[in-house]
C-alpha cells in the first residue's frame, strides 16, 4: 500500500527546520521533510546554512577567564571552607 | 542483615554531578577549581544578558559562586547541579540589573511571533506555478575556506545578530547553541514551555543565519 505524501513548500520547509534538527517532527511531517529535502538543493542548502550557523554559534564559546577572578574565587572558597 | 541506609535521593544528578557534590561539601579544594573552570567563563557571559558591563557580570558570577557555596549542604539534586548554578546565576543577575533599573528579558510567546525565518521575496509569490519555492536560493558555504567561516570577523557578525534579538530569544540561543544546554535545560531555568523554547530558539537562529549569510555573500561576491 503507497501513502500519498502531501509535498511542501520550499517556504513552509525553511521554518520547520529547527523543529527538524530537534526531533519535534511527527512520522509524517518528518518524511515529508525529507522527502522534499531529498529533491531540492536550495533547501540543502538552507538546511547546511542553518547547521553551520549552529556550529559557528557554538564558537562564542571560547574565552579565558581573568586571573584575577580564580583569585579571588579561592580566596572565597578558603573563607567559606574554614567556616 | 541489616541493610546500609539508602542514600539521599538526586534524581537530578549524574554520577559525575554528585561526586562534585559530595566532594564540594567536604569542603575539598580541587573540586572547586573542577567546577568553577568548567562554570565560570560561562556565567560570565550568561550575566552579560542581564547586566551592562563585564565587570558587573564577574561580579555576578563571583556572588554566584558564594550562593553556590551556601546551599550546597542543603542542596537537594532535584534538577541538575549546573541548572542548579546557573538558576543562582540569573536570580543574582536580574536582582543586580534591577538596581542597576535595566530592562530584564521576561519570557514571552510575543516575542517568539515575529515574522518568517527568510524573506517571503526570496520565493515565488502566489499565483506562480511554483508558488513557495525558492526564486534566489540560498548557496552552500561549504566552497568558504574554514578560516574565513572561523574568523574573529564572523564571531562578531554572530555576536552582534544575537545582541539585536529580543530578549528571550537571545537568551534561548546564547544558553542553547553557545553555552551547549539542553532544551530540557533551558526550558527549566527560563521556565518557557517545550513549544515556546523551540520557537523562540527557531526564531532566533533563522535570524542569526541570515546576517551570517548576508556578511558571507559580500565577502565572497
Amino acid at each position: 500500500m503507497s501513502v500519498h505524501i502531501a509535498p511542501i513548500a520550499c517556504r513552509e520547509l525553511v521554518e520547520l527546520i529547527t523543529d527538524y534538527l530537534e526531533g519535534a517532527l511527527s512520522a509524517e511531517q518528518h518524511a515529508r521533510f525529507e522527502n522534499h529535502i531529498a529533491g531540492c538543493d536550495g533547501c540543502t542548502a538552507y538546511l547546511e546554512q542553518m547547521r553551520e550557523t549552529i556550529r559557528l554559534t557554538g564558537r562564542l564559546r571560547e574565552q579565558q577567564i581573568s586571573p584575577d577572578a580564580w583569585v579571588e574565587l579561592l580566596h572565597a572558597f578558603r573563607g567559606w571552607a574554614s567556616t | 542483615m541489616a541493610e546500609p541506609p539508602a542514600p539521599p535521593a538526586f534524581p537530578g544528578l549524574s554520577p559525575e554531578e554528585r561526586r562534585l557534590v559530595d566532594a564540594l561539601r567536604a569542603r575539598d579544594e580541587y573540586a572547586f577549581m573542577e567546577l568553577t573552570d568548567r562554570y565560570q567563563a560561562s556565567l560570565v557571559r550568561v550575566a552579560m544578558m542581564y547586566v551592562g558591563s563585564r565587570a558587573v557580570a564577574e561580579d555576578v558570577a563571583a556572588e554566584t559562586w558564594l550562593g553556590v557555596l551556601r546551599g550546597i549542604d542543603g542542596f537537594q539534586g532535584r534538577s541538575s547541579l549546573r541548572t542548579w548554578i546557573f538558576r543562582i546565576l540569573t536570580n543574582t543577575a536580574k536582582t543586580r540589573a534591577q538596581r542597576e533599573r535595566r530592562s530584564i528579558p521576561f519570557a514571552s510567546l510575543g516575542d517568539g511571533d515575529d515574522g518568517p525565518a527568510v524573506d517571503p521575496d526570496r520565493f515565488l509569490p502566489p499565483g506562480d506555478p511554483a508558488a513557495g519555492a525558492w526564486a534566489s536560493p540560498p548557496r552552500g558555504w561549504d566552497d568558504l575556506p574554514e578560516a574565513a567561516l572561523l574568523s574573529a570577523e564572523t564571531r562578531s557578525v554572530i555576536d552582534a545578530a544575537i545582541d539585536q534579538l529580543p530578549p528571550t530569544q537571545r537568551e534561548v540561543i546564547r544558553l542553547r547553541d553557545v553555552e551547549g544546554f539542553s532544551s530540557g535545560e533551558v526550558r527549566a531555568l527560563l521556565e518557557l514551555s517545550e513549544t515556546n523554547q523551540r520557537v523562540l530558539l527557531h526564531r532566533a537562529r533563522s535570524k542569526v543565519r541570515a546576517a551570517l549569510e548576508r556578511y558571507l555573500s559580500e565577502d565572497t561576491a
